[in-house]
């Protein structure tokens, strides 16, 4: 176990909240077409309710803080609100189009000490990247900005987020990464708007499509290791969680909502109303959370992909129980490895009803009422 | 003042946290990661680049782990080298001011 891992390990077994995911505005400057925010502001934190937050956060014990929106240039403050996260001495990524950085402010992360910065990238061909963010020219800026990031000497991430319209520029992308000397990271996954609009995913790739990317290695690293058939669990695996959501990392909104994770629209509490550490060691829905063991889950305990499966249990809580099955990952477990799930099997299913359309319940993560 | 002081300053690249009395240091400009323990922990947190390393190890190291003074300095010095080669911490014979992202 590296030692990173350890510290993980460490924080959620004491039930710190090492790592947090923020978003500082859901505002954006470009529209994508698999989006799921509401651009408008609803009332965003305050400069001074964010700076607050933090001075919280780091007494809490958060170590890894990720800035993200809407994108987060888009704040005046959001130098300002770095500033004082690095004061504090947070380990800071920031995710962003990176159209608004140019060379000034890719000498000011620099200078705030940023770890890494994670970039969205649709697509090599500007063509499709720009139909993808509705932006003109956005490939082109975003490009840039990655190369000002570089010559900073900073860590860059390419964020390639699959779907129907750019299935085959992933290895486009890779090489684009390559030349550009910066990471690659794949994402399949789309889910509904927060209004509850679920058209975005017909965007979704389709699950016959998922084995092509499963068996890249390229994208997967070793195929034997990441396609091999399920393990039947042990008692020990029966009595672990799912993931860190509640345990060790948790996701806070513009509004000061605090959620399990970002994929996880279960409200636990809204810091402009309560302290953050009295959300998190408190709240009844935080407890609910942390509670549940794999033995607990109620189709997914009897199944053999418990152990390997990548069940998202916000998924799963969109889906209608934070206990139950996430269809997404049933499909990703069965199209990696060929064997049928228990949630296929008790519907007596051979291959995965395909997820798109309308299926998705209408819960999505949107702000919570806060008394003036 | 001794003719060996040194002063010891955080670098303005670093992240770090106490988890349960133990710091994590991990330097942005490079990805390492580090846990102190908690004597290491100690020293880390004293490095104001103000402090001759020599008072921060009598004050925060002999009085609070009952450790002998001469044991304690040069086991300081090792680690103050070790982190200073991975950017951790800023070293000089004169009082530094701690860097300020």
């Amino acid at each position: 176990m590296s030692l990173m891992s350890e510290v993980g390990q460490k924080a959620f077994n004491l039930g710190v909240p090492i790592a947090v995911h923020m978003d500082v505005t859901y505002r954006c400057n470009e529209r994508c077409v698999h989006c799921y925010l509401d651009h408008d502001d609803h009332g965003e934190m305050t400069t001074a309710e964010i700076k607050e937050v933090l001075d919280q956060l780091a007494e809490a014990g958060v170590f890894f803080l990720t800035f993200s929106g809407g994108e987060v240039f888009l704040r005046r403050d959001f130098f300002e609100i770095v500033e004082h996260a690095r004061r504090l001495m947070f380990n800071v990524k920031i995710k962003t189009n990176a159209v608004m950085i140019h060379e000034k402010e890719a000498r000011r992360i620099r200078a705030l000490g940023v770890d890494t910065i994670q970039i969205s990238v649709y697509s090599h061909r500007p063509e499709v990247h720009d139909a993808i963010t509705k932006l003109p020219h956005s490939f082109e800026r975003t490009i840039k900005a990655i190369r000002f990031l570089r010559e900073q000497g900073l860590r860059v991430t390419i964020a390639n987020v699959l779907m129907t319209v750019n299935s085959s520029d992933h290895s486009g992308v890779q090489e684009l990464a390559a030349e550009l000397g910066v990471q690659y990271t794949l994402d399949p996954t789309i889910t509904p708007m927060m209004d509850g609009d679920t058209s975005v995913l017909s965007l979704r790739i389709p699950g016959e499509e998922l084995p092509e990317i499963f068996h890249n290695p390229a994208l997967v690293g070793s195929q034997e290791e990441f396609c091999a058939p399920p393990k039947p669990p042990s008692e020990e695996d029966l009595e672990g969680y799912s993931c860190s959501a509640g345990h060790s990392f948790c996701y806070i909104s513009p509004y000061g909502d605090v959620f399990p994770c970002v994929q996880f629209p279960l409200p636990t509490g809204n810091i402009r109303q309560r302290k953050f550490l009295d959300i998190w060691n408190f709240s009844p829905e935080m407890k609910e959370v942390r509670s549940i063991q794999a033995k607990d889950l109620t189709v997914c305990s009897s199944c053999s992909h418990v152990t390997s499966c990548t069940r998202c249990p916000g998924l799963a809580y969109v889906e209608g129980s934070m206990r139950g099955p996430s269809t997404a990952d049933c499909e990703k477990s069965f199209y990696r490895t060929g064997v049928p799930t228990e949630n296929m099997l008790r519907q007596g299913l051979s291959k995965p009803r395909a997820i798109s359309g309308t299926t998705a319940p209408l819960i999505q993560i949107r702000p919570i009422a806060v008394p003036a | 003042m001794p003719e060996n002081c040194i002063y010891i300053a955080r670098s303005s690249a670093i992240a770090a946290r106490a988890l349960a009395g133990e710091m994590m240091v991990m330097n942005s400009a490079d990805s390492t990661f580090f846990t102190l323990n908690e004597v290491a922990t100690a020293i880390f947190q004293a490095a104001d680049g103000r402090t001759p390393l020599r008072d921060i190890v009598r004050d925060q190291v002999c009085e609070q782990f009952d450790v002998d003074p001469d044991e304690a300095h040069a086991d300081a010095e090792q680690f103050v080298a070790e982190l200073s080669s991975h950017g951790i911490l800023l070293v000089s014979s004169q009082p530094l001011s701690s860097e300020a992202p």
